[in-house]
């Protein structure tokens, strides 16, 4: 007897469904229960971190318009990405006159003080590397050359997000990238969110990140006016910072001072005076603002208040 | 003057007769506009990102198309024998090398025509609205720049023996100076004093493409425009170096042996 070719196929196509059935649970079992990595990731391996970087750094190239140093003027480069959250869009009369000062803080960062004083006139000196042109050769080629040091505004900011959504994709670590994207995502396009889904995302990768919870229990804070997740996710922040950075030789106090002062100013609003003048202290101890008398004075009138307040 | 355009008519035409310039372009198109339709948080308006992308592709496509068809018009010749009965016309060897980078150097721009009116259509569609003005200079700076290479790579074609041989090299040297023209006395100071002074010699001596690249970067940035006045200049800065290398090309061509 001849079997026909269609059964033969038949036959086929039921031991591969039957030994993919098999084999399926083996095959998680050899990527440590995670899914089937991402194409990216398969081809490329750890070598789409070193990518995802130069995504980050596409991202703050844009963000400067194409001002920035090449990778011969390297060292002149921004050390973090700190900047690209910090500084809002340059004054309109001063970028008329291609003055490329950087303003406006927020208004809120700025009442806190705590963000490093010197921050802005760091980034500016990084971001002067031209100097004035050696020979005719250097100054004419400027001619063509952006020249100038700007930040993108009035929602052109939304140009850096394919290069953030790709970084964050070839490294899904990189926790930055999903605190810079959030960011703009939130406070200047609108885009709550999207930007609570990227946060959250962010935040499946990398669970023990104080730097997501902050940012997320700012978005419930500000966004959603949701003070009761605000007030949980800041507590674990701080839970996961206190396990985490007080072991390293430059633990980051920046993100401390954010999430002390937050959750004091809650606690201050609801009357808890004491859990607030605690939460300053530890802010103090661990010198988390670059104005500690401001925090001292802070303490003393939520002393004042807290023994005024009736038993 | 008659002799020269009609070679170049003929390098015109064997452009659109070949398929590089097809494949190049319906990989640009193709690419790019896939790139249009992938959203990003749902934000509209995204364009930067699209222009960084299509122009990249467009400058790697407009390098390929010169170089290489320019790479392999003497050599061609010279193997299928046609290169006699074109001498015997008569027609000077000066007048082959200023035919074949005239037409080189047109269907390049012809080229660069219809890759520039598919930038700005897409474009256009994606922000509404097109600075004609800095489209323009983006486009004739870029031409301008490949008259340069198409010269370098008309004079390695006389030099070299191997088509392949003369299109690497001119891919090596054109990338080189687009990276690190600019920089060449940054390094020279960070080295011994004959390697500086090396270094130092041919930052003065290379045709700095690297200017005309950072065009497109103006556009992708939406920049001002450049002084027209500046412009002018880097065209008759492009075309000085074009006439050095034709030279070059012509001495070396004119003592050649077509015949092997």
């Amino acid at each position: 007897m001849k079997p026909s070719p269609a059964l033969i196929l038949a036959l086929l196509l039921t031991v591969e469904l039957c030994l993919a059935t098999c084999l399926q649970p083996r095959a998680l079992a050899w990527t440590q229960g995670r899914p089937s990595d991402h194409l990216m990731q398969v081809l490329l391996g750890d070598g789409r971190q070193i990518l995802a970087n130069q995504m980050f750094v596409e991202a703050d190239v844009y963000f400067h318009s194409g001002y920035y140093p090449s990778v011969f003027d390297q060292l002149h480069a921004p050390t973090n990405a700190q900047h690209m959250t910090l500084a809002a869009a340059p004054h309109p009369a001063h970028q008329t006159e291609g003055d490329a000062h950087l303003h406006g803080r927020h208004a809120e960062d700025e009442q806190e003080n705590l963000r490093d004083p010197h921050a802005e006139a760091e980034h500016e000196k990084a971001m002067s590397f031209l100097g004035p042109p050696a020979n005719w050769i250097e100054r004419f080629g400027r001619k063509f050359a952006i020249t100038s040091h700007t930040h993108l505004a009035n929602g052109r900011e939304r140009e850096i997000l394919p290069w953030l959504r790709l970084s964050a994709e070839l490294d899904p670590h990189r926790v930055e990238t999903y605190t810079v994207a959030a960011y703009w995502l939130r406070r200047d396009l609108g885009k709550v969110k999207e930007a609570e889904e990227f946060l959250r995302e962010g935040l499946n990768a990398n669970p023990s990140s104080y730097e997501l919870l902050l940012d997320l229990g700012r978005l419930y804070s500000e966004s959603y006016h949701d003070t009761v997740r605000a007030r949980n996710l800041w507590t674990a922040a701080l839970r996961r910072w206190l396990e985490q950075e007080p072991k390293k030789s430059e633990p980051d106090v920046t993100a401390l001072g954010q999430i002390t002062v937050r959750l004091a100013r809650l606690e201050q609003t609801e009357g808890h005076y004491a859990k607030a003048i605690e939460l300053l202290e530890i802010a103090l101890a661990h010198k988390a603002s670059p104005h500690p008398e401001a925090l001292r004075e802070q303490i003393q009138a939520l002393r004042l208040k807290l023994a005024a307040q009736p038993h | 003057m008659n002799a020269i355009f009609c070679l170049a008519g003929i390098v015109i035409k064997e452009l659109y007769r070949r398929k590089d310039f097809y494949v190049l372009f319906v990989i640009t198109a193709v690419i790019t506009l896939m790139m249009s339709t992938v959203s990003f948080f749902h934000q509209a308006g995204i364009v930067r990102y699209l222009k960084d992308i299509c122009l990249l592709l467009i400058w790697i496509s407009s390098l390929v198309i010169a170089i290489v068809t320019t790479a392999r018009q003497i050599p061609a010749e010279c193997e299928s024998r046609t290169i006699l009965p074109l001498l015997a016309k008569p027609v000077s060897r000066w007048q082959v090398v200023a035919g074949k980078f005239t037409g080189c150097w047109l269907a390049c721009g012809l080229a660069l025509a219809v890759f520039y009116l598919f930038f700005g259509a897409v474009c256009a569609a994606k922000e509404g609205h097109l600075a004609l003005p800095q489209y323009f200079q983006a486009f004739w700076l870029q031409w301008a720049m490949l008259a340069v290479v198409i010269s370098m790579a008309l004079l390695g074609s006389v030099v070299f023996s191997a088509p392949s041989a003369n299109a690497t090299i001119c891919f090596t040297v054109v990338a080189a100076i687009l990276i690190v023209g600019a920089y060449l006395q940054k390094l020279a100071a960070l080295q011994p004093p004959l390697a500086a002074w090396l270094l130092t010699l041919l930052y003065f001596t290379i045709p700095h493409l690297e200017w005309f690249y950072a065009v497109r970067e103006r556009l992708i940035f939406d920049q001002d425009l450049i002084g027209w006045g500046d412009c002018a200049l880097a065209t008759a800065y492009a075309a000085a170096y074009v006439a050095l290398i034709l030279c070059a090309a012509w001495l070396v061509f004119r003592r050649k042996p077509l015949t092997a």
